[in-house]
């Protein structure tokens, strides 16, 4: 591996003498220091306990063991300080809006591809630009309702955008419940810290997905949430979420469409929906324009949709800004849709489609981490550096055979954070995925984010599918 | 409310009041067929079983004959059985937990709880006196469920729906009850009771958990004609179809009112309780109580789709 | 030539389907060599039937049954005047760039044995593209026998190359693949066919796909005829793969299993009958 990683306890390097500590976590360290040890078992078991009762499971696949999982949780909370959160609301803001205007672009004007922002055929050969929504304006232009980035730290000033999610992210439950469990767990904790809340969440939620409603809605539209049913892996989240938001929580079959026009069927007849925050990718929700095997999907959704009486959340079409390699021009874009430098910066990326680059990336591929295009959830993707050799020659032809289905980046230290493992207390790798609501009106993000920790020493892969656990994040206000 | 939930909550009650069914015609055949030979009548008690309780076409394809074994394992246990006692557990459970949400904690536990225990339970290497305690714990399951819904819902839509598909699965239960064994329950004139007939006509009894609500009602012995009359007339029994009418009616009503719309299903349960209310059990023998038993299941039928059709789809 | 076409496409269910809804893909337009005389859709039942453009210009019509119905029949009927054109497709409706007809789909997927043919079949593409994708065209037809029983309306494209049989559909999918590895765009095309040899009775519409041309445009090739287009073809939708120009696509709730069936006359259109004024006898 490169050189240590920020530790965000101590600001230093990783393996030096952890004697300092920066302010924000000064509290934090002396209560890990003089709790006695039986203290946190207990608390940890607490907080498992009540994990299980709430049922907050997810499901893994391939794994026929166990597919109902419970995802790791760890109770010492990452802090990020006011001016920190700062930096990263406003370069959350600017590269959402960027988001939407190069979406609206994409579908509309296409002044970005005219003017060489993004190649043409990267744009049209991708299975996520959805021809329908050519000139086909969402309701109030917006594309991206609800964004999850995921953030990575390397240094005391320094926070890389590592990928966007703009089609159905995850794991704001998660956020949530973390929350809810570290506030019934330490009280006193909360009491030495101003620490932002996150439970209004819902609301501004709600407000967003209201504000969007079509324009032929009445003026209390009806908001359902779309699930693909209680066999998907984020069931819990979604049912926790329709729970929360107040609204129904609806499988495909709940839903007809009729003379463009969606309704749900309830015990008093059709009831009109206005407004869908669906949890079900393109490819499935309607079986007459996309797969016709779908059996999750909306007959005739689509041309509701295209007529403009009933809005998607998020738009169809948005997967596109989560492919890795339109992902690499993201600065370039966000330059031009917005006038002004990123906030918020990529990590450094090789696209494997352009040929200097990949000649590159087949060089040191040892020393980098390298993605496959489409992937996801930290599937087909090879870490240099923790590679056997059969491993970096498996990925050395998938690269040649396919260079444009792959992007490379550089082995990045991502900042650690002090965590609960067998030994003690250690530092271990996190990232952040804030959710960035936006909707007719303004922007939203309620401070912190869901942050994910890598449990196995020295790893990066902080993904739940792969032994990642997640932590409640503070936003000290103040 | 959705009306895949409503759907759920209807389907959720009438399977569970299907496994109490079941369970009972299971026990008191079970104590019919212990009767000496010479008490016994026609000895054909565990196909009648099979009759009230199932499909016997469905059974006959699968077993070579009928015995207490095959019966009670098609009854019981056979996942072949969509009204199995293990079947309608399962698929009551099933339902519970796609509207997980709309049940209150102890109603979810108390399914929950049996479906995890009904695996623990096996039916092949049960004797008689561990499958009567089988009997007795599916019993006090629907009990539980039931007991747990009362005692702790909400009185709104949900609850009117899961006492809607109570209601119609017990009309059903009482009626089949009655076509299997209407020829042992005839009119006075036509009838001298003798003692083999009488432990048909306490089995029906035992059957609806009447036998002592009979002694209550009539305070006299055990007339095949009374029998028929408590099951069918008596709004005070539980289990009788009026009773059960009774229940849809209200609920149906209370259902109407809260939408502010009444339909077919109104219509229909209304004018079966006007008929049932203004018979007397005279009156259906005279007309012949095996058509009007026939006409009665279609009716319930008919209405269990309506109910279907205007709400639960 | 007028090329005069009555399609029945019937369908039948055990049990009366609720909520019928077909896109349908099944109206011709005009371009330069082709033009539509006259053309109706039928439904023989109730319903709402509203036309539309999709994303790639073909017209839609959306149908969806008022009542439950046992059986229904799409009936489409019209007369088409067409035109030798050489394949080359001129004056057609063009909403989308090029590129776009680059993008892999399932259906049209290429593995590596069919990208080693495209590119052995074809040759050099720099120097004669035009030669070139005859040459495939010519490949594909040879290699391929035509066999109603080996493939289903899923069939991939690897699939049916692996088997080196199929029908029209699954012949047209061989050729995009391998066209569009080769970096032309190419899409499929579905529409009806006039056969010479006089059979008028057909069991199914035809296919064949497009590519386009560097310096010439888009030509028309019949990968199940091995030929290029011409007269005998009606050019009726595009897509991607099937699933985009399918002529009908349908979802519907109940009706247990469904049967299918086509009826198709293709036949040769007569000009209108000379008008006789009619005169007192």
């Amino acid at each position: 591996m490169g050189r240590a990683a920020f530790d965000e306890m101590t600001g230093r390097p990783n393996g030096q003498a952890a004697e300092g500590v920066r302010s924000a976590y000064a509290a934090l360290k002396e209560w890990l220091e003089t709790c006695p040890p039986d203290f946190f078992d207990t608390r940890r078991s607490q907080a498992e306990l009540f994990f299980r009762r709430i049922g907050i499971t997810f499901a893994v696949y391939g794994d026929n063991q166990s597919t109902e999982r419970l995802i790791p949780f760890d109770i010492i909370p990452r802090v990020l300080t006011k001016p920190e959160w700062e930096l990263l609301e406003r370069g959350l803001k600017q590269r959402v809006t960027a988001l939407n205007a190069f979406l609206g672009d994409l579908y509309g004007a296409q002044e970005c591809i005219k003017a060489g922002v993004v190649p043409a055929d990267l744009v049209y050969r991708n299975p996520h630009y959805r021809l329908e929504m050519l000139g086909c304006p969402p309701p109030h232009g917006v594309y991206v309702h609800i964004a999850g980035i995921d953030v990575v730290r390397v240094d005391e000033d320094t926070f890389y955008v590592l990928e966007d999610n703009a089609r159905t992210p995850s794991g704001v439950s998660y956020m949530l419940e973390n929350r809810e469990v570290m506030m019934r767990l330490f009280p006193e904790l909360f009491a030495q810290h101003r620490v932002a809340p996150v439970e209004n969440y819902p609301d501004a939620l709600l407000k967003t997905l209201r504000s969007v409603a079509p324009l032929t809605a009445t003026r209390d539209p009806t908001v359902v949430l779309l699930t693909p049913g209680r066999f998907n892996s984020a069931f819990y989240e979604h049912s926790f979420l329709a729970d929360k938001l107040g609204v129904e929580l609806v499988e495909a079959s709940d839903l007809f469409a009729k003379d463009d026009v969606v309704f749900m069927r309830t015990t008093e007849g059709p009831k009109r929906v206005d407004v869908i925050y669906r949890r079900i990718d393109d490819d499935f929700i309607d079986p007459l324009v996309f797969r016709p095997d779908s059996v999750l999907g909306v007959p005739g959704l689509m041309a509701a949709y295209q007529a403009g009486n009933v809005t998607l959340a998020n738009a169809v079409g948005t997967g596109i800004c989560d492919d890795k390699a339109v992902y690499t021009y993201m600065p370039a874009i966000v330059r031009f849709f917005t006038g002004e430098e990123p906030i918020l910066n990529n990590v450094p990326t090789w696209c494997c489609r352009e040929k200097e680059a990949l000649s590159y990336v087949l060089d040191r591929l040892p020393e980098l981490v390298v993605k496959e295009v489409n992937g996801s959830g930290g599937y087909g993707m090879l870490v240099g550096p923790h590679a056997t050799k059969r491993e970096l020659d498996e990925f050395a032809r998938k690269l040649k055979h396919d260079p444009d289905g792959f992007i490379a980046q550089p082995t990045l230290s991502l900042s650690t954070c002090p965590t609960f493992v067998a030994s003690g207390v250690a530092p271990r790798h996190v990232d952040l995925r804030p959710f960035v609501l936006t909707g007719a009106d303004e922007i939203r993000i309620v401070p912190g984010g869901l942050t994910r920790v890598a449990l196995k020493e020295g790893s990066l892969v902080v993904n739940s599918s792969q032994g990642g656990g997640t932590k409640d994040t503070w936003v000290l206000d103040g | 409310m959705l009306s895949r939930t409503a759907d759920n909550l209807y389907w959720l009650s009438r399977y569970t009041e299907r496994a109490d069914f079941v369970a009972r015609i299971l026990d008191a055949t079970m104590r019919l067929a212990a009767l000496p030979a010479s008490y016994g009548g026609e000895r054909n008690e565990w196909e009648g079983a099979v009759a009230a309780a199932g499909n016997l076409d469905e059974f006959k394809r699968l077993y070579s004959a009928v015995n207490e074994d095959t019966v009670r394992d098609f009854l019981a246990f056979s996942p072949n059985n969509p009204s199995s006692i293990a079947n309608a557990i399962e698929v009551a459970r099933e339902n519970a937990r796609a509207v997980r949400t709309a049940l209150t904690t102890e109603m979810w536990e108390a399914i929950n709880g049996a479906w995890l225990e009904l695996k623990g339970f096996n039916g092949a290497e049960m004797n008689r006196e561990e499958f009567a305690r089988f009997l007795e714990w599916v019993k006090n399951v629907s009990l539980s469920f039931d007991g747990s819904a009362y005692r702790t819902m909400l009185r709104n839509d949900a609850y009117w729906f899961t006492r809607l598909g109570l209601a119609i699965e017990r009309a059903d239960n009482t009626a089949r009850i009655l076509d299997v064994k209407y020829h042992v329950l005839l009119p006075q004139t036509e009838r001298v009771g003798g003692s083999l007939d009488y432990f048909q006509w306490t089995t029906i009894l035992r059957e609806v958990s009447a036998l002592t609500a009979y002694h209550w009602v009539y305070r006299q012995s055990v007339k095949p004609w009374l029998v028929a009359d408590l099951l069918i007339l008596n709004r005070q029994m539980p289990r009788s179809l009026a009773n059960c009418y009774e229940l849809l009616v209200r609920h149906l009503d209370l259902v109407a009112d809260a939408y502010g719309r009444r339909g077919p299903s109104q219509r229909l349960a209304s004018a079966m309780q006007a008929r049932l209310s203004g018979t007397k059990i005279d009156g259906i023998f005279a007309l012949g109580m095996h058509e009007f038993i026939t006409d009665f299941v279609s009716e319930n039928n008919k209405l269990g789709a309506a109910i279907a059709e205007q709400y639960l789809v | 030539m007028r090329v005069r076409i009555v399609h029945d496409t019937i369908y039948r269910y055990d049990r009366p389907v609720r909520a019928l809804v077909q896109a349908l893909r099944l109206t011709p337009r005009d371009h330069d060599g082709q033009h539509v005389l006259r053309w109706r859709i039928e439904p023989s039942a109730d319903g709402r039937l509203t036309p539309r453009e999709d994303s790639l210009g073909n017209i839609v019509h959306m149908f969806s049954a008022d009542h439950a119905l046992d059986e229904i029949t799409m009936r489409v009927s019209g007369e088409v005047e067409t035109a030798d054109t050489s394949g080359i497709l001129q004056g057609s409706v063009e909403r989308v760039p090029d590129p776009f007809y680059l993008r892999e789909t399932e259906l049209t997927a290429a593995d590596e044995a069919m990208r080693a043919f495209a590119v052995s079949a074809s040759g050099d593409m720099s120097a004669d593209p035009l030669g070139c994708l005859h040459r495939l065209l010519e490949s594909i037809h040879r290699q391929t026998a035509f066999d109603t029983d080996t493939t289903h309306v899923a069939t991939t494209a690897r699939e049916a190359f692996a088997q080196r049989s199929g029908v029209c559909q699954d012949l047209t999918h061989v050729f995009i693949a391998c066209a569009r590895h080769l970096g032309i765009p190419a899409r499929y095309v579905s529409g009806y066919f006039f056969r010479a040899d006089g059979v008028v009775e057909q069991d199914a519409g035809h296919a064949w796909a497009e590519a386009k041309v560097p310096n010439l445009g888009w030509v028309g090739f019949d990968a199940a005829n091995g030929i290029s287009t011409g007269e005998a073809h009606v050019r009726v939708a595009i897509g991607l793969d099937y699933l985009g120009a399918a002529p009908i696509r349908g979802t519907r709730q109940g009706g247990g299993s469904e049967n299918m069936d086509v009826k198709l006359r293709v036949e040769r259109g007569r000009p209108p009958r000379q008008m006789q004024l009619q005169v007192q006898a």
